[in-house]
């Protein structure tokens, strides 16, 4: 699985991606209900990719670091809710990172080529070889995930491990969860794991227990289990309805390419440089190469999507 | 992948330009097929251990780089849960997760050292002098305070000048030699962790 | 833990008291929730704090700190009054039919034979049953008889009304009875609760009388020796079970033997008084053996120098002239200047022990101090003046300190010993850093020098240190895996069946556990309870069969389990007299097939004895029952009293208004000048307790870079009523001060700390993580032991961290 061949998306490219192997979809699925808020997940995230934030200071909660940052692509989120129902405190803790949407507005928005990629099992991936460091993602992300990182100007975000999950392994935060609030596999499954879940949360009390896989982004990948489906929000600001900001929408329809034009002005040079020179040179060095492929695409989305179980048009 | 990272290089050219160009949509079909994370574990070491925190006793994985050859030092990369462990099943809290800094933490001692009475830092010394010279301090103290009798006569052979905390996150093994030479010298102020 | 980890999926309720598993113990809280998705389960959490435990509790109750007493004392009541108790379980397998002497009494908050000048019960003659002629104890089957322990515990508890209880835990009473009614479900014989508890209960001045009320209210729901029962001790450091095991306690040898007292000048008289005879007709009394476990230990210890005629090396050991040199004690005499020299083998004591300001001062009048751990610890450092954080002058601190490094759990091999009492072998994967060694080899090193100093010089007594064994392959390096086989144990000689002459072990043989232990120096055995661990078979401690044929979480093939791989103590307990599983559907563990016991765990018992012959569960007492009535076994009385905390934020005990002699434990021993340092609640007026966060281990973990990421920077709790009053918003900087110190820290308000109402007053607790110091990655912090009292535990001496006063204001 996660072959390069198993990219169905990626941002503002238009051709067609490779789309013969079937891929199921993964998912992850956070049970707040389960969530002690040890912060394993966090820790478990940085270790496996390599990161370490800043030594930061106590804001007078439990929350740290405060937010996601570059090199903290997952936060534990604690809030404080008197429950006017039963009379309970509830502490409602949320592991705060990136969703994964089958409609990512980040990749919706973002401008260079292979930067983002959606692969057909769902993961929605940064290649930070191809960021300009825009912050376009961040406008484009309903859930305000992707930071800029200010060391090298690139976005940064959870990759749900692919380089786990192309090796048949879960995500880090998955494998070291102490109480199985997190867990992962296929979308179906986590569904129908999430269903277990509710039901048990119902007997015991929660009448508006809930999955959380917005629609508005197409569902997601990585999902939660709420005890207060009806008020997402009271999970540390977790969106109600999320939806794409329009302005993506905007920029997708009308801006982009405008300003796309403003950018290929910019660098004419270049651009000849490239049409002119760049394909030739491939073709001397290497003679199979596949060129039949139109240099410029006439296709206006951005993002071509991909699913390798429909039928073809 | 139909085309090599030099050759892509070659493409794209450098800067804003090829940033630029690729963001208009014009990037070659090719330019996507790259993977774009590697996956670490390859060829490590994996050594079983458990982990010194609490008292869960929960499995570890340790992976290591190097081959084990002579050569080479064993450099510990990852430490993850171990999943045949009928406790943690795998799962590990945020202390155990983040054991690799543990190991290598910029506060792990390397080099036996002495701070002399009234100095303001630490001296690098050998082993041998330091230990030497313990020896000697605790021998002082004992031939000088060992309590053979009481008052009453009574044999009681004990040594309460000088104390000792053991380690309980030590293992049976060093926690058992150390009782063994402890209590041959006729020490009481012995304890560890389990008294508070 | 009588149980282990892994076996709690099989609770039907989980009781966290006195602890914070989520918190400290986060994977094996994981089968918490494993026993809500098995059995339904439901999660009570009582607490000072709504915690991390309570974020995934069913039922949370607030309590006061310090009053848990109070509140079990309160459910043990309400089970007898509600008949609440697992009747054929309490009569058969507890002491609630002995008749106890006549003599023993209880009143207004003291027991009979108190001394106020000694602080203590010299005379605990009365604590104790009636005996006939024969020499066992007198019962009254029919719980008739007003001395038998059934009788006087309903009197003492009597006293535990609901109105009573929630007037001293400020707990309300509607919440509390929720609890108590839950808990008092599980009295059905199928059913279990498990109790989790940690230093929430062991850090107080009553807190080993907390743990036995816990235990208590476990006998009379029957939830001893149960699957998913039991009392269950969630211990906090990777091997402070090995090591306690092990004794490494001023009054301990390996294996629970205890050192003599200088009184104890005859060795045959020491063993008598340890060789327990049954105090019932048919009973197992297991300490009958104690010269085996004895003598095996000093044939490990000192070979073939130690013989009969030597009363095996009896004069070697150390006499105590007190209870014990507990840590508490050895730092008022290093206070005092009684101490030269000092051992810090992986403990940082500036931070751990209470009333920094006096450790420190204590450490600075050593002559020598000798670190040994693999971190630069704040111990090693006490003379470095670290500004506000520590203080000091360091010029005038005249003690010489060395700091030896060592490794860490990932460079070496050996074992640990978990909370559920499984050994687990463990292997090196790289070598330490730069020139740390192992503490074996440290030890090793000290020792060959000690030798050879008092081969040359002579000196004090060397007799002990001259007749060590020390036959290890590479004398200055003895690997583990030799050290295991030693404590493991082997046959000397040639070892033979008692009854049947048959040839159990030949000479040389690793044993195969502590049964085939003998007293005549034909077997060694470094800890007898350790001993099957490492066999002829090999190392059993290694073993990772992982298979659980019963589906009850048992894994017996998995590493090794003290004693004798069992997983679950009393376990005979979980069978009825008959000998059928109380629960022969859900919670089989042992049972009798006819002809032995066996099932799903290693009976804890007599294997061939029938149930008709009326041996009871509990082998290891002589009463071959468990004790509701302690005897003379605690200093402060055979029944739990409810005391107050020695820093008590209302000034008197509610249960005996008119005592001043019993506010707060009447046996706890309290040194010279420690008394003048507890502060009233005038000055003082919050309730503070002391704790670990999930997300640092210790002092450790702040020389982690990712775990100080996770808590960088020290904080206090403070709910959001107290903080509105003295108007501290979140983040803030406050103060926090106690009759010994202060500190200065973050503030983190919540609703989760709330005022509770107590004798008439409002009680407000502040909560003060305890992982920051002058060393480390992370922020550096005060330590929070600048604020604890030093005063002990009557039975443990363990510090009184979890309760004490304390001032707050803006800093």
């Amino acid at each position: 699985m996660m072959a390069t061949q198993d990219v169905i998306a990626r941002s503002a490219t238009t051709t067609e991606r490779p789309s013969i192997r079937e891929i199921g979809e993964v998912a992850k699925l956070i049970d707040t209900s389960k969530c002690i808020g040890c912060k394993a997940c966090q820790v478990a995230c940085s270790e496996w990719n390599d990161l370490r934030d800043e030594v930061g200071t106590s804001a007078g909660t439990y929350d740290n670091p405060i937010d996601l940052t570059a090199q903290s692509w997952t936060v534990m989120k604690f809030a404080e809710y008197e429950n006017p129902g039963s009379g309970n405190l509830e502490w409602l803790i949320r592991k705060d990172g990136c969703m994964h949407c089958a409609d990512p507005g980040c990749l919706k928005a973002c401008p260079s080529p292979g930067a983002i990629v959606k692969y057909a099992n769902g993961i929605v991936d940064f290649n930070q070889d191809h960021c300009i460091g825009c912050g376009y993602c961040i406008t484009g992300c309903p859930f305000d995930i992707p930071r800029i990182s200010e060391k090298d100007k690139k976005a940064y975000k959870c990759t749900l491990c692919s380089d786990r999950v192309s090796v048949g392994l879960e995500p880090a935060c998955v494998k070291t969860c102490p109480t199985g609030a997190i867990v992962f596999g296929s979308k179906a499954d986590m569904k129908e794991h999430a269903a277990g879940r509710i039901a048990d949360l119902k007997e015991r009390g929660f009448d508006q227990a809930g999955l959380y896989d917005p629609d508005g982004v197409g569902g997601t990948h990585v999902m939660y289990v709420l005890h207060h489906a009806d008020q997402p929000s009271l999970y540390s600001a977790l969106p109600d309805e999320p939806t794409i900001s329009p302005l993506v929408s905007l920029w997708k329809g009308v801006t982009k390419p405008l300003a796309l034009l403003g950018m290929g002005a910019a660098v004419l040079a270049g651009f000849f440089h490239y049409t002119r020179v760049g394909p030739v040179r491939v073709e001397e060095e290497q003679e199979n190469a596949e060129l039949s492929e139109p240099v410029v695409h006439q296709v206006d989305p951005s993002v071509h999507v991909v699913d390798p179980k429909e039928p073809r048009p | 992948m139909d085309m090599n990272r030099r050759q892509f290089f070659k493409v794209c050219g450098v800067g804003l330009g090829a940033s630029s160009m690729a963001a208009l949509g014009m990037a070659p079909p090719t330019a996507y097929a790259e993977s774009i994370r590697h996956f670490k574990l390859t060829n490590t070491r994996e050594t079983r251990n458990t982990c010194p925190y609490c008292s869960v006793g929960c499995g570890l994985i340790l992976y290591s780089q190097g081959s084990g050859g002579k050569n080479v030092a064993q450099n510990i990369i990852h430490i993850e849960g171990d999943s045949d462990h009928p406790v943690n099943r795998g799962t590990l809290c945020p202390k155990g997760a983040g054991l690799l800094d543990f190991i290598h933490s910029p506060n792990r001692l390397t080099h036996p050292e002495v701070r002399e009475a009234g100095s303001n830092e630490w001296k690098r010394i050998e082993w041998s002098e330091a230990l030497d010279r313990i020896a000697r301090l605790m021998k002082d103290d004992r031939d000088a305070n060992f309590i053979e009798r009481n008052d009453k006569g009574q044999t009681v052979n004990r040594w309460l000048s000088t104390g000792f905390l053991a380690a309980s996150a030590s293992s049976n093994e060093a926690g058992y030699i150390t009782h063994k030479v402890v209590r041959s010298l006729g020490m009481l102020g012995f304890d560890n962790q389990a008294r508070v | 833990m009588t149980n282990h980890w892994s076996d709690i999926q099989n609770a039907d309720l989980v009781l966290i008291m006195g602890g914070n598993a989520a918190e400290a113990h986060p994977c094996g809280f994981k089968w918490v929730t494993e026993a809500k998705a098995r059995n339904k389960a439901r999660l009570v959490v009582v607490d000072p704090r709504f915690t991390r435990s309570a974020s995934v509790a069913d039922l949370y109750a607030p309590i006061r700190t310090g009053t848990d007493i109070a509140f079990l004392g309160g459910l043990i009541n309400y089970l007898l009054e509600n008949d609440k108790i697992q009747h054929e379980y309490v009569v058969n397998y507890t002491d609630v039919a002995f008749i106890v002497k006549e003599g023993f009494g209880f009143e207004d908050g003291l027991f009979n034979g108190y001394d106020a000048d000694k602080r203590s019960y010299p005379d605990k003659t009365a604590w104790g049953y009636e005996l006939d002629e024969d020499g066992f104890a007198r019962v009254d089957k029919s719980l008739s008889h007003p001395r038998c322990v059934y009788n006087l515990l309903k009197q003492h508890y009597s006293r535990y009304t609901p109105e009573v209880v929630s007037n001293i835990c400020g707990t309300p009473q509607d919440r509390m009875l929720q609890v108590w009614e839950a808990i008092a479900e599980t009295s059905a014989p199928g059913k279990a609760m498990t109790v989790m508890y940690a230093l929430g209960w062991t850090q107080h001045s009553t807190g080993s009388q907390m743990i036995r009320t816990g235990a208590m209210v476990q006998l009379l729901l029957g939830n001893i020796g149960m699957p998913g029962g039991g009392m269950n001790a969630l211990r906090g450091h990777s091997n402070i079970q090995g090591l306690t095991d092990l004794g490494l306690l001023s009054n301990l040898l390996p294996g629970y033997l205890t050192l003599p007292l200088e009184a104890e000048q005859d060795y045959a008289a020491y063993i008598a008084k340890r060789t327990a005879k049954p105090l019932r007709p048919g009973q197992l009394s297991y300490w009958q053996h104690y010269e085996k476990f004895h003598v095996s230990l000093m044939k490990a210890w000192y070979g073939k120098n130690a013989t009969a005629e030597n009363n095996w090396g009896y004069d070697w050991l150390p006499k105590l002239d007190i209870p014990g040199y507990d840590v508490l004690k050895v730092f008022d005499m290093m206070y005092q200047g009684q101490v030269n020299g000092y051992f810090c083998q992986g403990f940082n004591p500036i931070a751990s022990f209470p009333n920094k300001a006096k450790v420190s001062a204590a450490l600075a009048k050593l002559k020598y101090l000798v670190i040994m751990d693999p971190l630069a610890t704040e111990t090693s450092e006490f003379w470095r003046n670290a500004g506000e954080y520590n203080d000091v002058d360091t010029a005038a601190i005249q003690t010489t300190v060395f700091r030896l490094p060592t490794s860490c759990f990932a460079e070496e091999n050996g074992s640990l010993v978990n909370s559920g009492r499984w050994l687990q072998w463990h292997w090196k994967a790289a070598e330490p850093p730069g020139q740390a060694q192992t503490d074996v080899v440290i030890m090793g090193g000290l020792f060959h020098r000690l030798r050879e100093l008092y081969r040359k010089e002579g000196g004090a007594y060397a007799e002990p240190l001259l007749n060590i064994d020390w036959a290890y392959r590479q004398p200055e390096e003895p690997t583990a895996e030799e050290i295991a086989q030693e404590y493991n144990g082997k046959a000397l000689g040639d070892v033979f069946d008692l009854q049947s002459g048959a040839q159990l072990a030949k000479a040389g043989e690793q044993l195969s556990g502590f049964g085939l232990l003998r007293a005549d120096g034909s077997t060694s055995c470094g800890c007898w309870i350790f001993s099957g661990s490492w066999t002829q078979a090999g190392n059993q401690m290694a073993r990772r069969d992982n298979a659980d044929p019963y589906g009850m979480g048992q894994t017996l093939g998995w590493a090794w389990s003290w004693p004798a791989n069992r997983r679950i103590l009393y376990n005979r307990a979980s069978a009825d007299p008959a000998g059928n599983p109380w629960n022969p559907e859900k919670k089989r563990l042992v049972w009798w097939d006819g002809g032995k016991w066996g099932g799903t765990d290693v009976p804890d018992f007599k294997v061939d004895s029938p149930p008709a012959d009326g041996m009871n569960p509990f082998i290891m007492n002589p009463e071959g029952v468990a004790r509701l009535f302690a005897i003379d076994k605690m200093n402060e009385g055979p029944f739990p009293e409810h005391y107050e905390p020695f820093e008590t934020p209302i000034g008197r005990n509610p249960m005996h208004p008119d005592n001043p002699q019993a506010i707060s434990n009447p046996a706890a021993r309290v040194f010279k000048n420690d008394m003048e340092l507890f502060g009233t609640a005038k000055e003082f007026p919050y309730a503070a307790t002391t704790y670990r966060l999930t997300e640092h281990f210790h002092f450790w973990t702040k020389h982690c870079r990712l775990n100080a990421i996770t808590q960088p920077e020290q904080f206090v709790e403070i709910g959001e009523v107290l903080a509105n009053e003295l108007g501290i918003k979140a983040g803030e900087r406050v103060k926090v001060s106690s009759n010994r110190g202060y500190i200065k820290a973050v503030a983190v308000v919540t609703k989760r700390i709330k005022p509770l109402t107590v004798d008439g007053q409002t009680v407000h607790h502040i909560g003060i993580p305890l992982h920051w110091g002058f060393a480390g990655v992370a922020r550096n912090g005060y330590l929070t032991n600048t604020l604890t009292p030093f005063v002990g535990d009557a039975n443990t001496q363990t510090p009184e961290f979890k309760s004490f006063l304390v001032n707050v204001e803006k800093a």
